[in-house]
């Protein structure tokens, strides 16, 4: 339970972790919350030789909205969003979600951009990220690039990113009015990652469904966008009815994974069961 | 002043509150740190082990003088197997110690055992209970061909009259998966050489000192005097830290080769692989019923995953003896019979874990009766109306003798207190709207504070349960009660505190307890098996009665009266009918400065008591309301109510703790905790993000209500209630579960009641949630 031996750089500056970033590549780890991190390397699976704390790094900590959406920057804890951070259902969606994510404690330390670079596919921010259409900004000495977040998530604990980059920023779309949000998360006790979970968006003007978003997390290897389903969805009433077809389609379109903590019929079943939750939550 | 029945604050938790309780990793000083290696297989050869150069490792070559850990049952049955402290030939489970490092820190020694390379050839690991009892399967120990470890018998001569007289025989398997105590301090020792005197002393999170030391003393053959072992604040123990484990024994050996001081602070993943886990159990039941639902014959065929080894002292008897001894439990069952087996697997050690077979048995009698009760058309309070004992005492059909309890008392009480037909009411109209709620009841006795005969009759060879207390009042009145005893985290000192005041006349907080340090306290068993408040609070009783009949005899000389006249409260001395009285402190400076004055009395006040009782039967009957969720399986607990019998309360307040923290740990049996091995023996949940405590969030206020039945099995009128909590509860919430989901005729038979495992039957009865 104590990490194997490991050298240690806190740099005060974005340019200082991307040089760190650039020279020490593959052998490193970035910092900022460590509530994954940590355990991984108290426990021994996770050995990297040098680990890069970013937590002196003010110009990480941010979250702002603008016309464009809101921006996370890499320091943002989850606690951040225990409040909204932003007018409207975007900030609603975020404040529910977060409280869904592990204990408080933890949610003072962990932060947004960690969850998503450590891409459990469990996460809920990692759900939210793949249903809302987020970009993730990664920026090394090399410069700067935005990648979609269907580009983004390789596998579990696998992601896009290059050895030497940092994700610096997440963004997401705003969101007005218009939309209504749900989320439904099953685990077994309060805290614990997903066993299945969903999380639908959708903007309804006089009773017809007019954009669509919808997402499953903690079924397979990252998180799904059911796209044929918001396909469905959009043209027609959020009804029962509707409602129960979705969840049908959700159910037979996922192949989830089996553990220890869920069978793949389980999980199926969860599926449609947070399908329909959070569906059902949208649409009241 | 009566200091009995009172809910005194704890006299622990001022210190353990503010910080400065001492643990034993807040002892480690400046000792070298110890990491063992482990292997990383469950079953195989040792072909060789690899030590990194300039490295101090030793391995089991190195304590080849050490006797292995070898426990013993005396019955025909049993078979000894030998744990050797660090295996030389071959390793028996994943997780078990085969190298010992030690280095300058913890982080250190980590680094040099991650470099320690043990060759194993691989074998296949036998981890399933059933799996083990196939024949064919190359045995665990060569000693053990069938690997059944110890096996009892018995039949009543009318049992199969019963079963053919039955109106309704009811068939069950039940399944216990397996569990850990999950202490929130794990095991750790700091072993320290004196260099003067050569002694060691052993300071370890452990539950019964002075059986380690004679182990640990037996093991290296050395002296039991050169070795001091001391059990400081300890972090929750449950029966994992009861038993001899070969690290202790390594690191009394390591100081005494370093001449140094070594400290072992175990890990949480150590601690769910190599410690001791329980419950790991198999019950096929058959149930003679009649037609009035009385329950004419039990036949039962338990099997009891034990391990890899026998826990020492108690031995892997422990689990399938108390299987056999109390499976009748509250009911009056004439004709019983029973094969019971511990079953040895390529799988970490079992040993005793609150409630030990109990949670078990209550599970399979209390599914039995709801069964029956279903099939027969009988109401689920009316069935067990007609089947518990009443008339006391009761001898079972195994021998046991129950004394005076309340066990139907009990569930009227607890019947009444959920209020049942505006319950009905209440599930009838949820129903309607998709709602599921059930309420499901848990009847069960306990048998606590049992002394030497009950362990005798088990054929230990190493027979626990007496316990001997030394009482003494200093020249200023203060008294210094000395205990084998252990407690660690049950508020003992301040129940015993609460006993020898109303003995003595004096406040609690004049009286001091000492306990875990075998330099400073008599020999004894330790804190578990519900015992202490009944074996150590009596001795104690009658040491400080002793004492307490001394104080009274000098008052008598001292005011010219006859010690029979003499009541001793509130710091005083009285003479009954007058107004003559002497303060405490006063006869207490005399009886050791003015001894000369006291014709036949010896110097001082101090006195020495055993009590060594036969046992007392608590009981309980635990009431669950729940709600099932039919399309995620999750099960909320709404309300949990305890009717407890537990005799006289010392300390009501310290008895509820106990229940709601039994309770606690009987849901996480429920609903949540579950140890999964895979198919070649490595542990899957070998962390917190794998292994499921429910937290705060899931378990609910526990409603408590208490009887008392005054028993003569127990000169201080209380009952053992350690365990009761955690050997009903698991029955009480898998009936709610299984009356919540009685629409679609569900049944459960199966703990943990995982949200998966009642999917899955929901699944199978055709409830889609995608429909």
């Amino acid at each position: 339970m104590k990490p194997a031996a490991f050298d240690y750089f806190r740099p005060a500056s974005l340019s200082d972790a991307l040089a760190l970033l650039a020279k020490y590549k593959d052998d490193c780890k970035i910092l900022a919350g460590g509530q994954s991190l940590v355990p991984a390397m108290n426990f021994r699976l996770a050995r990297p030789a040098i680990l890069i704390d970013i937590n002196d790094i003010a110009e990480l900590d941010y979250v702002h909205a603008d016309d464009r959406g809101l921006h996370i920057g890499a320091l943002t804890r989850h606690a951040a969003f225990h409040r909204r951070v932003v007018d409207g259902p975007l900030g609603a969606l975020f404040s529910a979600v977060a409280r869904h994510i592990a204990h408080y404690p933890i949610r003072q330390r962990g932060t947004f951009a960690g969850s998503l670079a450590h891409a459990d596919p469990a996460s809920e921010w990692c759900l939210l990220a793949t249903t809302l259409d987020a970009t993730v900004v990664a920026k090394s000495a090399r410069g700067e690039r935005a990648i979609a977040i269907g580009d983004f998530f390789n596998g579990t604990f696998s992601t896009d990113l290059e050895p030497d980059e940092l994700l610096a920023e997440v963004h997401l779309p705003p969101m007005g009015q218009g939309w209504r949000t749900g989320f439904y998360e099953f685990s077994r006790r309060a805290g614990d990652f997903a066993l299945g979970m969903a999380l639908a968006a959708l903007r309804i003007e006089a009773g017809v469904v007019r954009e669509a978003r919808l997402g499953v997390g903690g079924v397979s290897d990252r998180a799904i966008r059911l796209r044929k389903l918001e396909e469905r969805l959009v043209g027609g009433a959020a009804s029962q009815e509707m409602i129960d077809t979705i969840a049908r389609e959700a159910w037979a379109s996922v192949s989830p994974i089996g553990d220890i903590h869920a069978t793949p019929e389980y999980r199926r079943d969860l599926v449609a069961t947070a399908v329909k939750r959070a569906l059902t939550e949208a649409a009241a | 002043m009566n200091w009995i029945g009172r809910s005194l604050p704890r006299l622990e938790d001022p210190s353990l509150l503010k910080g400065n309780g001492s643990y034993v990793a807040d002892r480690i000083g400046n000792a070298a740190s110890v990491r063992f290696v482990r292997s990383p297989l469950a079953r195989g050869a040792i072909t060789g082990i690899e030590i990194p150069s300039g490295t101090v490792v030793f391995t089991g070559r190195d304590l080849s003088g050490v006797k292995p850990i070898r426990p013993i049952l005396h019955r025909p049955d049993y078979v000894a197997i030998g744990q050797p402290v660090l295996p030389v030939d071959r390793v028996t489970f994943c997780g078990q110690a085969v190298a010992v490092v030690v280095a300058e820190d913890p982080a250190r020694a980590e680094d040099i055992a991650d470099r320690v390379f043990v060759d194993i050839e691989g074998e296949n690991a036998i981890v399933d209970l059933d799996a083990a009892l196939a024949t064919g399967t190359a045995p665990v120990h060569p000693e053990a061909v069938s690997n059944v470890l110890v096996e009892g018998r018995m039949k009543t001569a009318g049992l199969d009259t019963a079963f053919e007289e039955a109106a309704e025989i009811v068939t069950l398997e039940l399944r216990s998966h397996r569990q850990s105590a999950a202490p929130m301090e794990n095991r750790g020792g700091v072993a320290v050489y004196d260099v003067a005197s050569g002694r060691v002393t052993l300071t370890a999170s452990v539950q019964m000192p002075h059986m380690l030391r004679t182990g640990i003393a037996d093991a290296l053959g050395m002296t039991e005097s050169d070795l001091r072992v001391i059990a400081p604040d300890v972090g929750g123990g449950f029966g994992q830290k009861m038993s001899l484990f070969p690290e202790y024994v390594v690191l009394v050996w390591l100081a005494r080769k370093l001449k140094r001081d070594v400290a072992w602070i175990e890990d949480r993943r150590e601690n769910f692989t190599a410690s001791a886990h329980g419950r790991d159990q198999a019950f096929s039941l058959r149930g003679a019923f009649a037609k009035d639902g009385r329950l004419l014959g039990l036949d039962a065929d338990l099997r009891s995953n034990v391990g890899a080894f026998s826990c020492y002292p108690v031995t892997c008897g422990v689990e399938p003896l108390m299987a056999l001894a109390e499976l009748p439990g509250p009911y009056d069952l004439a004709e019983y019979g029973v094969r019971s087996r511990g079953v040895t697997t390529n799988t970490c050690m079992m040993a005793p874990y609150r409630g030990v077979s109990r949670p078990m048995l209550t599970f399979s009698m209390e599914r039995l009766m709801e069964v029956a009760a279903t099939r027969l058309g009988i109401d689920s309070v009316e069935i067990r109306r007609r089947n518990l004992i009443t008339a006391f005492p009761h001898r079972s059909p195994t021998g046991l003798v129950y004394d005076e309890g309340s066990y139907l008392q009990a569930m009227e009480a607890a019947a009444k207190s959920v209020d049942l037909p505006a319950f009905r009411a209440r599930q009838a109209a949820a129903r309607l709207r998709g709602h599921f709620l059930g309420v499901g009841f848990s009847v069960f006795s306990e048998r606590t504070g049992y002394g030497t005969p009950a362990y005798a009759a088990r054929g230990m060879e190493i027979v626990p349960g007496y316990e001997i207390v030394d009482c003494t009042m200093d020249p200023s009145g203060d008294v210094v009660l000395r205990i084998g005893s252990s407690p660690h985290g049950q508020g003992l000192k301040t129940s015993l505190a609460q006993l020898v005041s109303d003995e003595l006349g004096i406040e609690p907080h004049r009286i001091r307890i000492i306990s875990g340090d075998t330099d400073a306290t008599p020999y004894g068993w330790g804190t578990f098996a519900s015992r202490s408040m009944v074996i150590a609070g009596g001795a104690s009783k009658l040491a400080a009665g002793k004492v307490a009949h001394k104080l009274k005899t000098i008052a008598a000389q001292l005011m010219e009266t006859t010690a029979e006249s003499i009541t001793l409260e509130n710091g005083w001395a009285r003479v009954s009918n007058s107004n003559q009285a002497t303060a405490i402190g006063v006869l207490a400076r005399a009886a050791y400065h003015q001894s000369h004055r006291f014709k036949g009395l010896s110097p001082g006040l101090h006195e020495s008591a055993v009590y060594d009782p036969g046992g007392t039967f608590s009981n309980a009957c635990h009431v669950a309301i729940v709600e099932v969720d039919i399309e995620t399986g999750g099960t909320r607990i709404e309300r949990f109510i305890v009717v407890e019998d537990a005799g006289v309360l010392i300390n009501p307040m310290i008895v509820d703790g106990q229940i709601a923290g039994g309770v606690a740990q009987g849901i996480a049996n429920a609903l949540f905790e579950e140890i999964i091995y895979d198919e070649s023996g490595n542990l899957l949940t070998a962390s917190f993000a794998d292994y499921l405590p429910p937290t705060s969030a899931e378990v609910p206020e526990i409603e408590i209500i208490h009887m008392e039945t005054v028993s003569p099995e127990s000169i201080t009128k209380a009952k053992g209630v350690g365990e009761g909590g955690a050997i009903g509860a698991p029955a009480a919430v898998v009936n709610a579960i299984v009356d919540a989901l009685s629409p679609f005729g569900i049944q459960l038979f199966e703990l943990p009641a995982t949200p998966q495992r009642i999917r899955e039957q929901l699944r199978r009865a055709g409830v889609a949630t995608h429909g």
